[in-house]
């Protein structure tokens, strides 16, 4: 019982590092149509550069760790907002040239990441209280676990808001829904792309940060390996939908825990099957829906 | 009659099909002037070329502007308002919401709340959940609640019951009298009811263009629409 509630647990964790990469994702495709591959790239250079000012700050301390999670998000939402306005506003509806432009992106960044802090991962250091554990039911649930759950809601939480009660937030919304419409009634929904963008990039760059402290350390590779796992779960979710985004995170990391442990380490291999399965039976995800353009 | 609108040479394309070529005409800077033809001809193209909804090529002066290489927004902004052809409207949002996104002066807000007051009832319904009637109240409301140039109007009575087709046409006589419009309608009677002046369209090009009540008495309408003059009405 333990162990299923310690997998369960620690699964919701996985997902929500999983969540704040796919919810960028999910929100940039539903309201503009693009697949950004370079998401991983925003993720990883915050990451990086979030370990930079961390270490410098209070290396293994809350400190550091509260400022490397704020560059990331500031680092996150810069790159995305200037990837946007330099890259892809030239490639509207030109969806072909905005896969090459954004996985060449993607390739080239891991690149020059490589070269700029090598090919070995690094190993970082976290607060102590994030290397223990917590009993919960017999189960000894890894600390950092409760961070990263803890970190998604607040986004989560934020997003929502966002979208709820701003004026941006509207127009996303119905952005989303019919992007064509809002621009004839006379807003400019280039705007709100660049928004989307940005909010998008912050969260995949908090996520970066929290990958780090997930897995102890942070490579040039991270943001690739993450960004398989997000488009999974914003396919399964439902491309453009948050909530979709959010039960998949959760539904895909929880299906990877339990395969790995009970089933011989095919953690992967499930979470395609879902995949695949959700493809079959419900083409536009658990959460999609069919929008106008 | 002085030319709020005027159309030259425009040609438009869908998926790299051409749908409207090399249309000409003018909307008047007073009334209604009807785009008519049969379905497919490319009226709604033509309205959505005006808009640069679609990639257009031609000449498209509006108030002594060139719109025709400005973005959608901007020719919005400019004050040409668009009621689109099959509503439109945003399903997920309520009404309410649907209405806040559309205005940008609200100059004429409280006189739109009197014309459809059902709207106000169900603000905070989800529009997606309407009925069409309901749903094109919404569609005129978002174009009209604004100080507006001109109106485009694209088959605002498509799939009305009969008393709700009166409602919306009594709703764009209205508007007609302080704004001039583009209105594309398959229903003759509303466009008798309404038009001064009609544009016919055939094959994507511009057939005809003349007094809309010297039009839908003539032979022309079923040569041009497939109906009879004296029937139409029906």
């Amino acid at each position: 019982m333990s162990t299923l509630l310690l997998l369960l647990i620690t699964g919701v964790g996985l997902g929500a590092l999983y969540f704040l990469v796919a919810s960028g994702l999910s929100l940039i495709y539903g309201l503009m149509g693009v697949l950004n591959f370079a998401h991983g790239s925003f993720l990883t250079l915050a990451g990086f550069l979030g370990w930079e000012v961390g270490r410098r700050v209070g290396d293994g301390t809350w400190g550091g760790l509260l400022a490397g999670m704020l560059v990331g998000l500031v680092v996150g939402a810069l790159v995305a907002a200037v990837t946007e306005l330099v890259f892809i506003r030239r490639l509207y509806q030109r969806h072909i040239e905005q896969v090459l432009v954004t996985v060449g992106l993607g390739l080239a960044t891991v690149a020059l990441f490589e070269g700029i802090w090598g090919t070995d991962p690094i190993r970082i250091a976290k607060p102590a209280w994030l290397g223990g554990t917590t009993d919960v039911l017999g189960a000894s649930v890894p600390n950092d676990r409760w961070l990263l759950i803890g970190a998604a809601a607040v986004v989560l939480g934020l997003i929502v808001l966002f979208l709820r009660a701003t004026p941006y937030g509207l127009v996303i919304r119905a952005g989303v829904e019919n992007r064509t419409m809002v621009t004839a009634l006379g807003i400019d929904v280039r705007r709100a792309f660049t928004v989307v963008f940005a909010i998008g990039g912050a969260a995949a760059g908090l996520g970066g940060v929290l990958a780090s402290v997930y897995y102890g350390q942070v490579s040039a590779h991270q943001g690739t390996s993450l960004l398989i796992y997000a488009f999974i779960v914003t396919v399964i979710g439902g491309l453009g939908s948050l909530a979709g985004a959010a039960v998949a995170s959760v539904l895909v990391a929880v299906i990877q825990q339990l395969a790995n442990f009970y089933l011989g380490g095919t953690g992967d291999l499930a979470v395609v099957l879902a995949l695949a399965a959700v493809l079959l039976v419900r083409p536009r995800g658990l959460l999609g829906k069919a929008a106008a353009r | 009659m002085s030319a709020v609108l005027e159309v030259r040479g425009l040609s438009a394309r869908i998926a790299g099909q051409q749908v409207v070529e090399d249309v000409a005409f003018d909307v008047a800077a007073q009334g209604v002037t009807a785009l008519l033809g049969r379905n497919g001809v490319g009226k709604s193209s033509t309205i959505k070329a005006l808009l640069g909804i679609l990639e257009r090529t031609g000449e498209v002066v509006f108030d002594g502007t060139r719109i025709d290489r400005m973005l959608t927004h901007r020719i919005v902004q400019r004050g040409i308002a668009y009621v689109p052809e099959d509503r439109e409207v945003f399903g997920s949002l309520t009404v309410a919401e649907n209405l806040r996104l559309a205005e940008r002066d609200g100059t004429h807000r409280d006189a739109v709340a009197r014309l459809f007051p059902e709207l106000d009832e169900r603000a905070a319904q989800q529009a997606g959940t309407l009925s069409g009637g309901q749903q094109q109240m919404v569609s005129l409301a978002r174009a009209l609640m604004n100080d507006n140039r001109l109106l485009l109007v694209d088959e605002p009575t498509k799939g009305l019951a009969p008393r709700i087709v009166g409602d919306v046409t009594r709703a764009l006589r209205d508007a007609a009298e302080r704004t001039p419009m583009l209105l594309v309608e398959q229903n003759l009677q509303v466009v008798r009811d309404l038009a001064h002046t009609v544009v016919v369209l055939s094959g994507g090009r511009v057939v005809h263009t003349g007094p809309a009540a010297e039009f839908l008495d003539s032979p022309l309408v079923h040569r041009h629409l497939g109906v009879a003059g004296a029937e139409e009405a029906a």
